[in-house]
């Protein structure tokens, strides 16, 4: 599959807006942040997750507890795959029982990838709730999954892929569609 | 480096660094998930698997077993004492009634060296060697060098002695493939009589001296004495094999301050190992068996995991 790069649809700073404004959002909507914990979906909610965390200390003064969370073993496509995923660790060192736990990625597409995620999360404990936050929305859902906070709404065709870069893993930010072109 | 493109697992000699390195990598999540308060993921959900042990096990039968459970496969024991094998059913008979019943994967063990290399050729299903006769037991080479690394951070370079019966010792064979991949120094020390003329052809160096074998190493793994090869007179008796070759807190100041005691079981206290030593903290034994269940793991999944119609054999 070759990709060929479209238009960019956020830069450094609209990414930085997106999710300053989404730290606010969850602040309000659970008022307050004291039994509130961020869980990234390996790879890129990872650091998106974390820096959620710092906008909400920055705003709160509290520093929220935040984990990372492998979905490997959940996959509802690991016996169709062509090539296996590496499976990874899941770093999620706090307690989540009775926690309101907010799921952060970075695209949500099918809603697989929340659907093995809430599988996951549940085996390791029964949080109070559970949240979804997302970079961006693309649309085409397969389960009946919907985003309590997104970044940005990127109407796409299934033709098309969306990446996110983030620095901690890419040297730089940003949103671009890319079009998968027939090599 | 795909494993889902290996149909078996027969041992470590034909495997490469990259492979194992695979196998234990993906070990580490494994062991977070048997961890948790809910041992179990849904990957294999859906897979069967069967071990059929030919000869005696408690904890690499169990482990398999526990390992498949973990992941939500369906695991079957074929209690090979109990089956139509005493009736007289060949072994390639036996094969085929699984194959047909639909599992996916065998796991089987043998006396007999090379077993698990002709069930491989003549079934559909995925095969890992649990130990032939006194070829390899790559999964227990798989865990001790996972147990190594754990505590070491490497095993890169390391010096490790292996101690015993070398001549019957498949578990001894697949640490040297395994750990010669790694550039590790390997030495092997036991009694003239049970030590093969031609191992020093596997890239090894051999001693007679036990004090001499463990000088300086980062690990000492001690094999178990199979009391049976005692009535073939292959030494005169377990105290005198004591007395030359049976490792203990003492002698451990010739070895590296931190060295790993390492033992696959099931342990002959006072014979191979000091009882002391045995349940010191420098002996894994325990960790050995625990990391055996997410080494396992890893194996299970990666082999079972991937789709499964490309494999052709």
């Amino acid at each position: 599959m070759q990709l060929r790069e479209k238009n960019a649809i956020m830069d450094e700073m609209a990414m930085k807006r997106a999710l300053t404004r989404i730290a606010h959002e969850i602040i309000e909507r659970n008022k307050g942040v004291e039994n509130v914990a961020l869980v990234g979906i390996r790879r890129r909610g990872g650091p998106l997750a974390q820096r959620l965390a710092a906008r909400i200390e920055e705003i709160e003064g509290i520093k929220v507890p935040v984990g990372i969370l492998d979905i490997t073993l959940y996959r509802d496509d690991l016996t169709t795959l062509s090539s296996q995923p590496l499976v990874h660790r899941t770093e999620v060192n706090f307690d989540i029982n009775g926690k309101d736990l907010v799921l952060v990625d970075d695209v949500l597409y099918t809603g697989r990838t929340v659907r093995a995620a809430m599988d996951a999360l549940i085996d390791l404990g029964r949080p109070r709730c559970i949240q979804l936050a997302v970079l961006v929305d693309r649309g085409h859902r397969e389960l009946p999954v919907k985003a309590d906070y997104i970044g940005k709404n990127v109407p796409s065709s299934k033709q098309e892929n969306i990446a996110v870069y983030v620095q901690e893993l890419d040297g730089k930010d940003g949103v671009v569609i890319q079009e998968i072109v027939d090599s | 480096m795909k494993l889902e493109q290996r149909k078996d697992l027969l041992g470590l000699r034909d495997m490469s660094r990259k492979e194992i390195e695979l196998i234990l990598d993906t070990a580490i999540p494994m062991k977070d998930v048997i961890s948790r308060d809910i041992k179990k993921v849904p990957a294999l959900r859906g897979k069967a698997m069967v071990t059929v042990f030919y000869e005696n096990s408690t904890r690499t039968r169990t482990s398999f077993e526990l390992a498949g459970k973990y992941l939500s496969a369906d695991t079957v024991n074929l209690a090979v004492s109990t089956s139509s094998v005493q009736k007289g059913e060949s072994l390639r008979d036996t094969i085929k009634t699984m194959e047909v019943m639909g599992f996916d994967l065998m796991v089987i063990r043998h006396a007999m060296s090379g077993t698990p290399h002709y069930v491989a050729k003549n079934t559909k299903m995925r095969v890992i060697n649990a130990g032939d006769g006194t070829n390899e037991h790559p999964t227990q080479a798989l865990l001790d060098m996972y147990t190594i690394k754990e505590k070491k951070g490497t095993l890169e370079n390391l010096k490790v002695a292996i101690v015993g019966d070398i001549l019957h010792s498949r578990v001894a064979r697949s640490n040297i493939y395994g750990l010669k991949k790694f550039g590790c120094e390997v030495r092997v020390v036991g009694p003239t009589t049970l030590m093969p003329p031609e191992i020093e052809k596997l890239g090894v160096k051999s001693y007679f001296s036990l004090e001499e074998a463990i000088n300086g190493v980062d690990v000492i793994n001690v094999l178990r004495v199979q009391r049976e090869r005692q009535q073939s007179g292959l030494f005169p008796s377990l105290d005198e094999y004591a007395r030359l070759y049976m490792v203990n807190t003492k002698m451990l100041s010739k070895a590296k301050d931190d060295v790993l005691i390492l033992h696959p079981g099931p342990v002959n206290r006072g014979v191979e190992i000091s009882s002391e030593l045995a349940d010191s903290s420098q002996a894994l034994i325990n960790e050995q068996v625990s990391n055996g269940v997410a080494v396992r793991m890893a194996l299970l999944f990666l082999m079972m995991g991937g789709a499964r119609d490309e494999i052709n054999n």
